[in-house]
């Protein structure tokens, strides 16, 4: 592991020099203006520690930094770990458990303050004190994390994280090798906040953050504003460059077909919705050069519920997948351009995905045609011809659509299927809950972090499947223990050989999928349209379009 | 009369839905986005994919304007507007006047109940239509409806399950019984001491009796003026509903749910929302000017008017 993460920082830095130099040009010809930035609505707090959305999962990248980062780049190097807050890459002992970073000196926070050793040991105790939603996930594995779990007001991660104020370091401890931790680290979850942040959600008011901006004004109900960060001195372009804009008006509000229309007219220059549907042919013909389409390591699949009739019955599961045309679906989202039919649960390009597709016309690699004699067949076999089937949807004009397609398509294997839209708030907490009985549903999964487990082992583990919990993100309540051993010898294998454990994972991958506990509908693809003004637009596979490398003059 | 002639009109197309869709050859309840039908001799797909450019979206058809054969287009699920459109009506037609039928049975047995018995009787019942009233009426009925629209509803041997028509039915048919309940309650509380009434209460006639016998004719003048006016309110009712996506559950048409529809082709295909917009406008429209001259006709002297006012 240490020679890996010596190679990487080697060919970070090489890469480093022309980078620098490109960017400086950019920077005298470019930098400066207002970036304006329109979304239907806020994301809730403010707490990086706390809120779990995309939207500001990407407005906190120019805000926060934690010990280490993804590589602010373009398309799938933005999946790299880079140093961040630490001068270099950790240094890992031989038995994969003790993580040991050197932190830089002159880093400040944008009130002034210097960010020190004491500030990284108080926000790894805050991610606990704040119950933070991946604080039982993701950092459960640090010493003196169960402790934090059970008794969160009191955590002190004893033995856990480590600071060293005269070396300058901070050690962290972890109770088992986790191949995927430096991607934890990496995540909005664990950014350094002031060692004097509140322990509790700050709601609408802003952290002082160490990046290149900082949060001026913010009203949840009208917009957000972020402005430079007077104290911000670039130390690594690839973990936190400076921006091109001053500042960055974030406003809230538009419904999407206004937002279009906004930066159709260039009053706005980004809208973080997708665009209706119903606007997609006009922006791919008169709106071409203002439209970026990137790929996303992201799922669109059909839960269905192992645990209730009559998808307990592994035939009636696998009829559904033959039965589902994935071309029409991908039409249902925007057409080829924006989608691609998919049978298994790895997206491609990912960490262990192999092409695998069982349920199709003609079984192999790819999904060709849907098999609806092999359906009814199935269905017949299975003997639940007949039942009802109630499939949950959001109530989104997408989402909908699927949904009553879905609906067309189980009635004609022989199931007397009716679709029921939800509120988009409430739809992925109800179809979690057992008590729900929801027997199949529609829904997304966007990667945390670029790992097969992030998958494979949260949405089918069998620690994913909480009976009766609003988070059991294991909707299918699929748990197969011989599948489960699997995927835990690959997580164990992940640290000392990443490309056996991927081997493992394509294994895992086509287990899942034989066993139908989802119907992988498509993997979907992210389109940005942006006004005529914005130049240098860059589409990071980890926390999408990096808005502040964008200019506007 | 030209009012009603207008509305018999479309009852009379909404009842012929399942025959337009066997004689257009199509199920608008199936998703049928690849299919292809044939214009003038020319095989045109109803889901058109953009070419032009980034090759981003699909266009659904547009109005052929050719009975039977996608005559209003189709929409974003391949499906003919207009047989959607009629069964829509139909489904919309059905709620709204089942839950008259409702609202006028609840509300005049309230209304017959708190009037003629008076007293403890009366102050309980008009409390509970004051809590009823007190309610904006769309938030009322958006409430039941979240609650009821994912299980249904089950009060011990009656269940009403979710996708059932009755729910929307029952939910409206409820939220406007003080709007029936009150007019009548004041009619019967003059009407209680008339001397026709007084005379027969000293006859030792039994009180349901009277109020079945004596009263109630008296009152159907106004409850036939309400049956158009509240089919109106009803039906609107039920399409803010179903646009909301609380009222008809998909596949299932109204005209509420073909607006919602439409709402995601405003763009492209306005006349998808724009179609059962007029229908409701022009139902309703129907609906009142027929009330109104019904009420005329009946009554010249009534003041029965829909509202708080």
């Amino acid at each position: 592991m240490k020679k890996l993460l010596l190679a990487a920082s080697a060919a970070s830095l090489l890469a480093c020099g022309s980078l620098s130099a490109a960017h400086a040009d950019n920077m005298q010809e470019h930098r400066g203006g207002t970036l304006r930035l329109l979304a239907r609505s806020a994301a809730g707090t403010l707490d990086p520690h706390i809120n779990y959305t995309l939207q500001y999962w990407q407005v906190f990248q120019p805000l926060y930094d934690g010990l280490v980062a993804f590589r602010k780049a373009d398309g799938k190097d933005g999946f790299k770990i880079v140093a961040d807050i630490a001068e270099d890459m950790p240094q890992v002992s031989d038995d994969g458990k003790t993580f040991t970073f050197k932190i830089r000196k002159g880093i400040k926070f944008s009130n002034g303050d210097e960010l020190g050793v004491k500030d990284v040991v108080a926000s790894f105790q805050r991610i606990f004190k704040v119950s933070g939603p991946t604080s039982g996930t993701f950092y459960a594995g640090i010493v003196g994390a169960d402790k934090c779990l059970a008794e969160t007001s009191t955590c002190t991660l004893e033995g856990g994280v480590v600071g060293d104020e005269a070396a300058g370091t901070v050690t962290i401890n972890i109770t088992k090798p986790d191949a995927e931790f430096l991607d934890k680290l990496a995540m909005p979850h664990a950014v350094i906040l002031p060692a004097d942040t509140p322990t509790e959600d700050v709601g609408s008011k802003p952290i002082p953050s160490t990046g290149a901006y900082m949060i001026s004004a913010y009203d949840p109900n009208k917009g957000m504003t972020m402005e430079r960060n007077p104290h911000f001195k670039q130390w690594s372009e690839e973990a936190q460059p400076d921006g091109y804009p001053d500042v960055v008006q974030y406003d809230f509000g538009l419904t999407e077909e206004a937002a279009v229309t906004a930066i159709q007219k260039g009053e706005a220059d980004w809208m973080y919705d997708q665009p209706p549907t119903d606007r997609l042919v006009e922006l791919g013909t008169k709106y071409m050069d203002q439209v970026h389409i990137s790929p996303l390591t992201a799922w669109w699949y059909a839960p269905l519920n192992t645990n209730l009739a009559p998808f307990d019955n592994e035939k009636a599961r696998q009829a559904v997948a033959y039965a589902v045309d994935r071309n029409t679906l991908v039409n249902l989202f925007g057409g080829k351009v924006l989608g691609s039919p998919v049978c298994q649960v790895l997206p491609p390009d990912f960490p262990g995905h192999v092409d695998y597709c069982p349920f199709t016309k003609n079984p192999g690699a790819k999904w060709s045609a849907a098999d609806l004699d092999k359906a009814k067949q199935l269905v017949e076999e299975s003997g639940t011809k007949g039942q009802k089937v109630t499939v949950i949807v959001e109530d989104t004009a997408v989402s909908r659509s699927i949904g009553v397609y879905l609906q067309s398509v189980l009635t004609s294997i022989g199931y007397q299927a009716d679709v029921k839209p939800i509120s988009p708030n409430l739809q992925f907490t109800y179809i979690q809950n057992t008590n729900n009985k929801v027997q199949m549903s529609v829904s997304q999964w966007y990667q945390d972090y670029p790992a097969a487990s992030n998958f494979l082992n949260i949405l089918f583990g069998c620690d994913s499947f909480r009976e009766g919990s609003d988070a059991s993100v294991n909707i299918s309540g699929f748990c197969d223990k011989g599948i489960d051993a699997k995927m835990k010898q690959a997580m164990d294998l992940g640290v000392t050989d990443q490309d056996a454990a991927n081997k493992l994972w394509s294994e895992v991958d086509k287990e899942v999928t034989d066993k139908a506990a989802a119907v992988a509908l498509f993997t979907p693809k992210h389109v940005d349209f942006v006004s005529k003004r914005l130049g240098n637009f860059k589409f990071n596979a980890q926390f999408y379009w990096i808005f502040t490398q964008a200019w506007v003059q | 009369m030209a009012a009603l002639a207008i509305f018999l009109l479309i009852v009379f197309a909404c009842l012929s839905a399942p025959l337009y869709a066997r004689w257009a050859g199509v199920d608008p309840f199936l998703s049928t986005l690849d299919a292809v039908i044939t214009i003038d001799g020319q095989d045109v797909p109803v889901m058109e994919q953009s070419t032009e450019g980034l090759g981003l979206g699909y266009t659904p058809l547009g109005p052929t304007w050719r009975l039977g054969n996608y005559f209003l287009g189709a929409d974003n699920q391949g499906r003919d507007v207009m047989a959607r459109m009629l069964y829509g009506g139909l489904n919309s037609l059905l709620i709204s006047s089942a839950a008259t039928v409702l609202t006028l049975i609840l509300g005049t047995a309230a209304g017959l109940i708190a009037g003629y018995f008076g007293g403890v009787t009366d102050t309980v019942l008009s409390r509970f239509l004051d809590i009823l009233w007190a309610f904006p009426i769309y938030l009322l009925a958006i409430s039941l409806s979240i609650v009821t629209i994912a299980e249904g509803i089950s009060i011990g041997p009656i269940t009403i399950e979710s996708g059932s028509l009755w729910l929307p039915v029952i939910i409206i048919g409820i939220v406007y019984v003080p709007y029936v309940a009150r007019p009548i309650r004041g009619q019967v509380l003059a009407l209680r001491n008339s001397e026709f009434v007084m005379a027969a209460i000293n006859l030792g006639v039994p009180g349901p009796r009277i109020l079945w016998r004596d009263i109630l004719p008296n009152i159907t003048t106004t409850l036939i003026v309400f049956v158009p006016l509240m089919m109106a309110l009803n039906m609107l009712t039920e399409s803010a509903l179903s646009f909301l996506s609380i009222g008809v559950q998909p596949p299932d048409a109204s005209w509420g749910t073909i607006i919602q529809d439409g709402q995601a082709l405003l763009y492209t295909r306005p006349l998808v929302a724009l179609a059962p917009g007029i229908a409701i406008a022009v139902s309703v429209m129907a609906l009142n000017v027929f009330g109104d001259g019904l009420r005329d006709a009946l009554d010249p002297r009534s003041k029965v008017r829909l509202g708080r006012d």
